[in-house]
C-alpha cells in the first residue's frame, strides 16, 4: 500500500532548519526497511506557478493555488504494508523533520 | 410472540460481533460483515415466528450471515467475474469450526478496527455501537441526538476510510497495545457517560440502553484482555454506577444526589461484582502495579458503595483517592470532584476557595456552577447560591437535573 506523506509547515511558526542530519539517518532506515519509494523538499510557495488549460488558452497564475498559512514543505511516497506502519513511522518522521506529517493513501 | 422475539434479541446481541469479526476477517470487508449479519437478524425476525425458534439460534443466525454473505459475494462476482472470494467462503463448513480463541481474536480486532486513531471520536463511537454492539442506525442516532442520515454518512465515511487508508484488522502490536486499549476504553467510556447522563432535552435523562451496552463490551473486552486493569477499573466504575441507576431519577423525574439516594435499593448484586474487581486491582497495586485512571474512579465509587448511610461515607479515603487521581489526570473537573470531598471534611468555606480558582477553566461547564451553588447555600451566601443556580440550570442539559437544580434554587430563602 502506497501512501503520501506531507511534511506541512507553517509559515508563522516554522519547524526548525536544522533537521537535515536527522532527516538523512531517517530516510536510511526508510530504505534499509524497504518502506521508501521517493522523498523530496520543496522549494518555497513563492516558486509556484498555477497553469489552468481547461479554457480556451493557457493561464498561468503566479504562486501555489490556494495561499495558507501552512502548505507544503516536502513529501515522502512510502510503501508500508497498513495504516499502523505507516502512522508509526510518521510519527517519527513529524519528530525527524520537526514539522506535521500528513498521512494520506494513493487511490 | 414476546418470547421469539425476545430470542430474537439475545441471539442478535450474543452473536452480532462474532458473526461481523469473523466475516470482515473472511472476507475482509466490514460493509459486506454488516449487511450480511443484518440480513441474517431480518431473516430470524421474518421466518422465528412462523417456524419456531431453532434449537441454536445463535449458530442459526451464523450459518444464515455466512450464506447471505456467499450470496451477496456471488452476486457481485457475477458482474466482475472473479470467483475467489466466494470459493474461500464455501469451501468452510457452515458453522466454522474455529480454533479456540479466534473468535475472541476477531471480535478484539473488529473492536481496535472501530476504535482506531485515525477515526475521529464520534465515528469511533458511532462504528462501535453499530458493529460491535449491532445498535442499528436509527438508534444510534437516537442516543447522540443527531439525524439518520448524518449517523448514516458517519458510518459510512468511517467504513470508507478504513477501506481506502487500510487501517488494518488486527490486534495492535504489543508496543501499541497500552495506548490502544485505553482509545478503546474512552470510546466505551464515553458512551456509558451519555447513557448515564443523557444530555438531550428529548431523551429520559437515563439511557439504560446505552449504559447496558457500554457494560456489555466493556465486558468483552474485560473477557478477551482479563490481565488489563485498566479494563477491569472501568467495568468496576460503570458496575457501581449501574447498581445506583433506578435511585438516581425521582418517581417525579428530578436527580437524586448521592447523598439522597435510597441506599437500601441499590443493586447489591452489581456492587458485589464491582466491589470484587476493585479488590483485584488494590491486590495488584499492593504488588507494585501502578492504577491508572479508570481504576482510581472505580475505587472512589466502591468507597460511596460501602457506606450503608450517606453520613458513613469515608471522605479522607475519597480525598487520599482524588490525590492520587490528581497527577494521572490533571483535568480541573477532577479538581472539581476533589473539593467537594474537601467540603466534607473542611467545610465548605475551604471547599469554594479551591473551586473558585477553576472559574476560568469551569466557567462553561453546569457541575463547576451547580458545585459553587450548593456551597454558597451552605454557607448561607443565598444570593449568590441563586445565581449560581441560575447560571448552572442555563447550562445544563440533562432534564433530570435541571428538575433537581430548579427545586433547589427556589427552596434558597
Amino acid at each position: 500500500m502506497r501512501y503520501l506523506v506531507s511534511v506541512i509547515d507553517d509559515k508563522s511558526n516554522p519547524g526548525s532548519t536544522d533537521r537535515q542530519p536527522a532527516i538523512n539517518a531517517f530516510n536510511e532506515r526508510l530504505i534499509a526497511e524497504g518502506y521508501w519509494v521517493f522523498a523530496g523538499g520543496l522549494a518555497g510557495t513563492d516558486a509556484a506557478t498555477v497553469i489552468d488549460n481547461r479554457g480556451e488558452q493557457a493561464m498561468v497564475t503566479d504562486g501555489p493555488f490556494v495561499e495558507s498559512k501552512e502548505y507544503l514543505a516536502g513529501i515522502w511516497v512510502w510503501e508500508v504494508p497498513d495504516l499502523d506502519v505507516a502512522l508509526t513511522l510518521a510519527a517519527e518522521a513529524s519528530k525527524a523533520c520537526d514539522r506535521k506529517i500528513e498521512v494520506r493513501p494513493f487511490s | 410472540m414476546a418470547d421469539v422475539r425476545a430470542a430474537v434479541t439475545r441471539a442478535h446481541h450474543e452473536e452480532w460481533a462474532r458473526i461481523v469479526a469473523t466475516l470482515t476477517r473472511r472476507c475482509g470487508d466490514l460493509d459486506l460483515a454488516e449487511e450480511a449479519a443484518a440480513e441474517a437478524s431480518a431473516t430470524a425476525v421474518e421466518r422465528w415466528p412462523a417456524e419456531g425458534v431453532p434449537p441454536n439460534p445463535g449458530a442459526w443466525l451464523t450459518t444464515t450471515a455466512h450464506r447471505k454473505a456467499i450470496d451477496r459475494i456471488r452476486r457481485e462476482n457475477k458482474r466482475d467475474g472473479k470467483h475467489q472470494e466466494a470459493q474461500t467462503l464455501w469451501d468452510d463448513p457452515a458453522v466454522p469450526a474455529e480454533p479456540p480463541g479466534a473468535i475472541e481474536d476477531d471480535r478484539l480486532r473488529l473492536l481496535f478496527t472501530c476504535c482506531h486513531p485515525a477515526l475521529a471520536m464520534p465515528a469511533r463511537v458511532a462504528l462501535t455501537l453499530r458493529m460491535v454492539g449491532g445498535l442499528t442506525v436509527p438508534e444510534i442516532a437516537r442516543a447522540f441526538l443527531v439525524t439518520e442520515t448524518t449517523l448514516g454518512q458517519r458510518i459510512t465515511r468511517a467504513k470508507a476510510k478504513i477501506k481506502a487508508a487500510r487501517i488494518p484488522y488486527r490486534i495492535p502490536a504489543a508496543e501499541d497495545l497500552p495506548a490502544r486499549v485505553t482509545g478503546v476504553l474512552a470510546v466505551l467510556y464515553l458512551v456509558f457517560n451519555e447513557g448515564y447522563l443523557a444530555t438531550g432535552p428529548g431523551t429520559d435523562p437515563v439511557r439504560r440502553d446505552l449504559t447496558a451496552e457500554a457494560i456489555r463490551l466493556t465486558r468483552l473486552i474485560r473477557t478477551l484482555l482479563p490481565e488489563d486493569g485498566e479494563a477491569a477499573g472501568l467495568l468496576a466504575l460503570m458496575l457501581l454506577a449501574e447498581a445506583r441507576r433506578t435511585t438516581r431519577v425521582s418517581a417525579s423525574g428530578e436527580l437524586v444526589t448521592l447523598d439522597e439516594q435510597d441506599r437500601g435499593s441499590w443493586d447489591t448484586t452489581l456492587i458485589a461484582e464491582g466491589h470484587r474487581l476493585v479488590r483485584e486491582r488494590l491486590t495488584a497495586a499492593a504488588a507494585g502495579i501502578a492504577p491508572g485512571r479508570y481504576q482510581i474512579l472505580a475505587a472512589i465509587n466502591a468507597v460511596h458503595t460501602s457506606a450503608r448511610d450517606a453520613r458513613d461515607t469515608d471522605w479522607a479515603q475519597i480525598l487520599a483517592l482524588y490525590d492520587q487521581l490528581l497527577p494521572l489526570d490533571p483535568s480541573p473537573v477532577v479538581a472539581l470532584n476533589r473539593a467537594i470531598a474537601v467540603a466534607e471534611l473542611d467545610g465548605p468555606e475551604v471547599a469554594l476557595a479551591s473551586v473558585d480558582r477553576l472559574a476560568d477553566r469551569l466557567a462553561g461547564y453546569h457541575a463547576y456552577h451547580a458545585t459553587r451553588a450548593d456551597l454558597l447555600r451552605r454557607l448561607g451566601r443565598s444570593q449568590e447560591s441563586r445565581a449560581a443556580y441560575d447560571r448552572a440550570i442555563d447550562l445544563a442539559g440533562n432534564t433530570a437535573e435541571i428538575a433537581y437544580l430548579t427545586r433547589r434554587r427556589d427552596q434558597l430563602g
